[in-house]
């Protein structure tokens, strides 16, 4: 085999880190996969089941376990890459936390994505209220087999809150995070297969069903499910006299505010780009788009190029994307990569 | 000149069951997008009339008065530009960082303009 | 060639400019209102007066407070004003003594030399002209400083100064004449007869060595006095008005006078008083954090004296009050705005020729028409409660502001009513700051009505803006507090048990609490007792806006994120754990605009107070805090 001495470093090891490790590994590169976190799985380790078709999470990460436990690859934990940087003929140097430093042929920098800290949104009242919890506390939750209140109760009301830190201005964020919409539909309609007698409720600016079977999905929370669908953004939340939360919103559609109580309220939080991701960026000089994510070096067909030779970007360190998607960015990143190292 | 060309047909349409984009009247909206521009930002998410403190006691409705604006929609607006308190809450929510106490402003004005002939 | 005729031009601006001053100041004194003419009167013979002629030559002549700010600003001030008024003094004082006869016209003792070229060879003369010579030395060492100042304002510590218009670029031109061509106008003088001291003997010696100086120097008199009265011709319309208009404006102050509520001959004094010195443009955050030159308070009183259109200035300003709190003249810029903001739409913006020069120009005394009308808000029944707490508008967008109030409240025993717990109607102050007071009116009765039929004794408030109206606008019984210093209250009588955290903070002063209402010390002495509190490099009363002000109703999203970006890097320069404000518009502005954490001071004496899963929570039974009531 051609490649058995190239050897390659992941910044990252979340879905396209792994993704990229093991098809690195299966053609024969040595792969060193570097997760900041405990174990590799990122924000997919918390999920409970994926849209659209309800499967369980736990099947893609069986699958993406498989995909790491090629003996080409050596997974280190616990470490986070700091400094990636090109030199002269060939070699990359990555500095690690703790003052190590690794040298590669070349580095796939897979950061992913962080939150955004409902915290900042105030006005919603996370951290500040109980029974107001995020997406995937929800899915903690769901894992758990069991949705209450705070106080042990079941929940007779529920409301989804979409664009929670996306297309806002004040939180500096203008991006859509794409994914949120079709997991409010798949929650809710997951709460409502669980509590039938649980009303749920979506509070959404748009609609945005991009993917396939996404639409479907939408109408089968409506035809099926009894999920409602109230158009306006949520301005605030406070509670009442009750230990209820209290929400005031425009029905837009309706043209008058529209004030309601829940049990629980759901905020869908947006992506950001990674905390730890921005600051290698910094470091490493990478360029940052006006999102704050990652720029790649062409939007159309050099999507995984991050203008330093030997350095390549895959998954949602570049915007956010769901899991097909990350998949195969990190596939296309690996088809980079080899590319560059097959050229050199 | 607008109200005189409606004049002469619309028999037999009710006016107020049809917006006529071509016909409309459009210069209080370019009297506000020149003034305050970030009146094109909007994107109509009603959190400004959620919060809105005058939307508690009256019809109030800032978002609906900027759609009937862009419409050019004026005779629904008359009285409802009067009742803004200019509390600034709707400044804090919106997500598109419309300067929206200046829309209102701006709206009132070119409307009292439209009033006395001025626009 | 040697005729005396030179001095006309002097003698014509000189009596020109007495008279008209005199004219102008009666105009301005017969347009005051009654009460402020009987201030006036019983200032002159009192002690206003004698203060008056302090401060005039500590500010007008030595120029105290631009020399604390900036020592070589300063001097140049003092040098031209202090140096021209002694040269003055004494060269009257020379005229008098060593001239022909005593009691000399006024141009007698400024062309001295003049008409007395041989004077000072010897004696007591010869001492008396080493200091006429060290007066115009001293005059002159300014004036440099002045033309530095002009061309480089930056080697003057300024960021920014003001642009001028033409009529005032001729008075400057000739002010900055007067000095050199006196300088030339005497050496030459002196040369041509041997006489003068270190600076004009010197120089005129030199000069006389090869050139025909005693031909040369009447052009250079003639030079001298044709300065003189085109400067005092032109100082009605040029900014160097401001130099006899600020000794009446000192007098005016100092006897009581207040801006008030609309135009008066106050404000117009006030407005001739600006000498365009440009301290408001460095200080303003508009200008150097927002990149906006044109709309500060220097630009705003040059377009009230030359009767510009203004409006768009007048509306475009944070009504921080910072330009306030250091202009060395003292004016009172924020009202001035808020009267422009209430004025109707002028008639005609363009400038008018007999009314910019008339000698009070008659502004438009209309109020704006009513542009709301609040008649919809129906009569609310009320509880009654003794303390009344009232969140406001903004304060329900930080919710975790009024949890924590109910939090300290409750764990200090204190029996309350939320007043606007639904949600509560605005308190008027935005109207107000738009120029609207007739609208906010309606407002303020409405919720007037509410706090008196509650027959509340504290009325307690979260945000600055409605503690500001409440204590200025509102006719109430109760006393009107802002939270900080209700739970200073709170501490101070002994009601709040609480721990100290182990954390560095830093406190932002916000505009209507501090610089607008005085409420300093406080909220510091409530953080002290809970945290450790770090100094800002900008506080107090020269505390940053955070941006978010609701005084300005134009200015952009973006604009605004630039200088809460800005206020927010000087706040936390020595990276604090957190900071910490008493406004909830400051709070969700710096939320936006830094990484370092932001709470409300009710946040953090909330964290302070004992967990309950501590210690079970004692609760007071004695409620001293109705009797404290006098402490507002």
């Amino acid at each position: 085999m051609k490649g058995t001495q190239k050897h390659v470093i992941i910044a990252g090891g979340g879905v396209a880190g792994m993704e990229a490790a093991g098809a690195l590994a299966e053609m024969g590169y040595r792969v060193t996969l570097v997760e900041k976190g405990q174990d590799p799985g990122g924000h997919l380790l918390q999920w409970h089941a994926l849209f659209p078709d309800s499967r369980p999470a736990e099947e893609v990460k069986s699958y993406l376990r498989k995909r790491i436990g090629n003996h080409n690859i050596t997974v280190i934990t616990g470490t986070a890459v700091e400094k990636i940087k090109h030199h002269p003929g060939g070699t990359v140097t990555v500095n690690l936390s703790g003052s190590k430093e690794e040298k590669a042929d070349a580095v796939i920098v897979a950061t992913g994505f962080d939150l955004f800290d409902a915290r900042r949104k105030e006005e919603y009242g996370y951290g500040i209220y109980d029974n107001v919890i995020t997406a995937p506390e929800l899915e903690t939750m769901f894992n758990g087999g069991r949705v209450t209140k705070a106080d042990g109760s079941v929940p007779s009301r529920i409301g989804m809150i979409h664009c929670v830190g996306s297309r806002d201005e004040k939180v500096n964020n203008n991006h859509c995070s794409k994914v949120c919409c079709v997991t409010a539909v798949k929650q809710a309609i997951e709460l409502r297969k669980m509590m039938p007698a649980c009303e749920v409720f979506c509070f959404y600016m748009d609609m945005r069903m991009y993917g396939p079977y996404y639409e479907e999905l939408y109408r089968e929370s409506q035809e099926v499910h009894n999920v409602n669908f109230i158009r306006g953004k949520v301005s605030e939340a406070s509670v009442n006299i009750n230990n209820r939360l209290v929400i005031k919103v425009e029905d837009t559609l309706a043209g008058r505010p529209l004030k309601m109580e829940l049990d629980i309220m759901v905020l869908m939080v947006g992506m950001e780009m990674a905390e730890a991701g921005t600051k290698l960026a910094v470091a490493s000089g990478f360029r940052l788009g006006i999102n704050r994510f990652l720029e790649a070096g062409d939007h159309h067909y050099g999507n995984n190029l991050s203008g330093v030779s030997g350095v390549f970007y895959a998954g949602t360190c570049t915007a956010p994307m769901n899991i097909t998607d990350t998949i195969s960015h990190a596939r296309a990143a690996v088809a980079e990569t080899v590319r560059y190292l097959d050229g050199r | 000149m607008n109200v005189k060309q409606a004049n002469k047909f619309g028999f037999s349409i009710n006016r107020s069951r049809l917006i006529d984009y071509d016909t409309s009247d459009r210069k209080v909206r370019e009297y506000v997008t020149l003034r305050e521009p970030s009146f094109k930002l909007c994107f109509a998410c009603g959190g400004c009339t959620a919060t809105c403190t005058a939307g508690q006691h009256t019809s109030f409705n800032l978002r609906r008065l900027n759609t009937y604006i862009r419409r050019g929609e004026i005779e629904p607006l008359r009285e409802e530009v009067t009742r803004c308190m200019l509390c600034g809450k709707c400044l804090l929510v919106c997500p598109r960082g419309v300067n929206t106490r200046n829309v209102v402003a701006m709206a009132a004005e070119a409307i009292r303009k439209l009033e006395r002939n001025e626009l | 060639m040697n005729s005396d005729l030179f001095i006309t031009p002097f003698n014509l601006g000189l009596y020109f400019i007495l008279i008209y001053s005199v004219v102008r100041s009666t105009v301005w004194f017969m347009n005051l209102s009654r009460s402020d003419k009987l201030r006036l009167q019983r200032g002159f013979f009192g002690r206003p007066f004698m203060d008056s002629l302090r401060e005039i030559f500590m500010e007008s002549l030595l120029h105290r407070k631009i020399f604390k700010k900036n020592p070589l600003l300063g001097y140049m001030h003092m040098s031209l004003a202090f140096g021209w008024f002694l040269l003055i003094v004494f060269g009257t004082i020379e005229a008098d003594f060593f001239g022909e006869k005593h009691l000399n016209p006024p141009s007698h003792a400024i062309f001295f030399r003049w008409f007395n070229p041989e004077h000072g060879a010897e004696g007591f003369a010869r001492i008396y002209n080493v200091w006429m010579d060290l007066l115009l030395a001293f005059i002159l060492s300014g004036l440099l400083l002045a033309v530095i100042k002009r061309f480089t304002p930056r080697m003057m510590g300024m960021k920014k100064t003001t642009k001028h218009t033409w009529t005032d670029r001729i008075a400057l031109i000739s002010l900055w004449l007067i000095f050199p061509s006196r300088l030339l106008a005497e050496s030459f003088t002196c040369g041509a007869h041997g006489s003068g001291s270190f600076l004009t003997g010197n120089l005129g010696a030199s000069l006389a060595s090869f050139l025909p100086a005693a031909e040369i120097a009447p052009y250079f008199w003639w030079l001298y006095s044709l300065a003189l009265g085109t400067f005092f011709f032109l100082l009605p319309v040029s900014r160097y008005f401001h130099i006899p208009v600020e000794l009446l404006l000192i007098f005016m102050r100092n006897s009581g006078i207040t801006t008030g509520d609309r135009h008066s001959s106050y404000t117009e004094v006030q407005t001739h008083a600006c000498s365009s010195c440009g301290v408001c443009i460095s200080v303003c955050q508009m200008s150097y954090a927002a990149g906006i030159h044109d709309i500060q308070s220097a630009y705003f009183i040059k377009g009230l004296r030359n009767d510009r259109d203004i409006a768009a200035i007048t509306a475009n300003c944070l009504m921080c009050g910072r330009c306030e709190e250091v202009c060395p003249v003292g004016i009172e810029l924020g009202p001035m705005r808020l009267i422009e903001r209430r004025q109707g739409e002028r008639e005609d913006g363009k400038l008018r020729l007999a009314g910019k020069y008339a000698v009070t120009r008659i502004r438009s005394s209309i109020e704006k028409i009513p542009t709301q009308s609040f008649s919809y808000l129906a009569e609310e029944e009320t509880e009654k409660a003794d303390i009344l707490f009232f969140a406001g508008c903004m304060t329900h967008l930080t919710p975790s502001v009024i949890v924590a109030m109910k939090k300290i409240m409750e764990s200090a025993g204190v029996k309350y009513r939320f007043m606007d717990e639904q949600g509560g109607v605005c308190c008027g102050r935005p109207l107000m700051l738009a120029g609207r007071d007739r609208e906010a009116r309606e407002l303020i009765n409405h919720n007037s009505g509410i706090i008196w039929k509650s027959g509340a004794k504290i009325l307690v408030t979260s945000c600055p803006i409605c503690y500001k109206v409440f204590r200025e606008s509102y006719y109430l019984e109760a006393t009107v507090m802002h939270h900080s210093e209700f739970i200073n209250l709170l501490i101070e009588e002994g009601s709040l048990r609480l721990g100290y955290l182990h954390r560095k903070v830093v406190y932002h002063d916000p505009c209507e609490l501090g610089r607008g209402s005085g409420i300093y010390e406080e909220p510091r002495a409530v953080i002290s007792y809970v945290a450790e509190l770090q100094q800002a490099s900008q506080e107090r009363s020269m505390s940053l806006c955070c941006g978010g002000s609701l005084g300005n109703l134009t200015l952009s999203s973006g604009k605004r994120a630039l200088i809460a970006a800005d206020a927010a890097r000087t706040l936390t320069m020595d990276s604090p754990d957190e900071l910490i404000t008493a406004c909830p518009l400051c709070k969700k502005t710096f939320m936006q605009a830094t990484k370092t954490k932001v709470s409300d001071i009710a946040e953090l004496v909330a964290a302070a107070l004992p967990k309950p899963l501590d210690k079970p929570v004692k609760r007071r039974t004695t409620r001293t805090t109705l009797n404290a009531t006098g402490n507002g």
